[in-house]
């Protein structure tokens, strides 16, 4: 029993020290818009995260992956790279593209800017990534593609 | 296989828009092209969003009920939602649209409303 009690006490001390990570790739296609931010979320639960904390991963990450379908490859094949990590109490999660970049990173983070023309999109894409997760960070060659790094304290 | 289509009905004069239960990009995709055909087809007055079945909703959420809002206000009408639960509040306050579209709890009040 007492060695049983050891086993399962380290066993706690490594998870919480030792940072995890997990990586999905996907085609870039609507339909696994929600499939990405599902698998996120459901490795975000690790850290024992509010329902409201949850569901702001699931709208960061779905406003990243969308952007990737719609900007990165404009509706268009390619592949969708989301790399998670969970160290301490902080996840932080990539969402990266090969597609044709963004040549103005300021002018396309602006709340309500946005280059498509049906009058559809709201242009808040980057504003809700920033309102739900403590730091967005986004780097992105014309051309190379766009890597979208976020980052949540949350749980404990 | 598992397409969402959205459920239309039209009372009287109010189009009753039910949403998907993940309100995102990729279910959204022929929303515009219906609306816009319904609208053409019937005189519509008010637009009423039900929310009751909707679990998740992102930014492309916003930008539809705003480009609605704006297509309403421009012929004179109105729009109203209903059956949100508090995370889609806190979506439809973050993206500005809580302040535009008045929000009622259930389909009657909305309808009345």
């Amino acid at each position: 029993m007492d060695q049983m009690k050891m086993i399962d006490g380290m066993d706690t001390e490594e998870s919480r020290e030792t940072p995890e990570r997990m990586c999905l790739t996907i085609e870039s296609r609507s339909r696994n818009e929600e499939f990405a931010r599902v698998v996120v979320a459901v490795f975000a639960s690790r850290l024992d995260p509010t329902l409201a904390e949850i569901d702001d991963v699931k709208t960061a990450v779905s406003e990243a992956v969308t952007n990737a379908v719609i900007h990165g490859y404009r509706g268009g094949d390619g592949i969708i790279y989301i790399e998670a990590s969970i160290d301490g109490q902080e996840l932080t999660v990539t969402v990266r593209d090969l597609g044709v970049g963004i040549p103005d990173i300021p002018k396309a983070m602006e709340p309500m800017f946005t280059t498509d023309r049906t009058g559809e999109r709201s242009g808040m894409g980057f504003a809700f990534m920033e309102a739900f997760m403590d730091q967005v960070e986004v780097h992105s060659e014309v051309g190379r593609g766009t890597a979208v790094t976020m980052k949540k304290r949350m749980g404990g | 296989m598992g397409e969402v289509s959205f459920l239309y009905e039209a009372r009287g004069q109010v189009l009753v828009i039910h949403l998907p239960k993940e309100f995102d990009h990729h279910n959204s995709r022929d929303l515009r092209y219906e609306t816009d055909l319904l609208l053409a087809e019937n005189y519509v007055r008010k637009i009423v969003f039900d929310f009751s079945r909707t679990v998740f909703m992102d930014s492309t959420g916003i930008g539809i009920l705003l480009n609605r809002y704006k297509q309403m206000q421009r012929s004179g009408g109105t729009t109203a939602i209903y059956g949100a639960n508090a995370q889609i509040l806190r979506i439809l306050a973050v993206g500005g649209v809580a302040k535009l579209m008045p929000q009622y709890t259930s389909k009657e009040a909305a309808l009345l409303g």
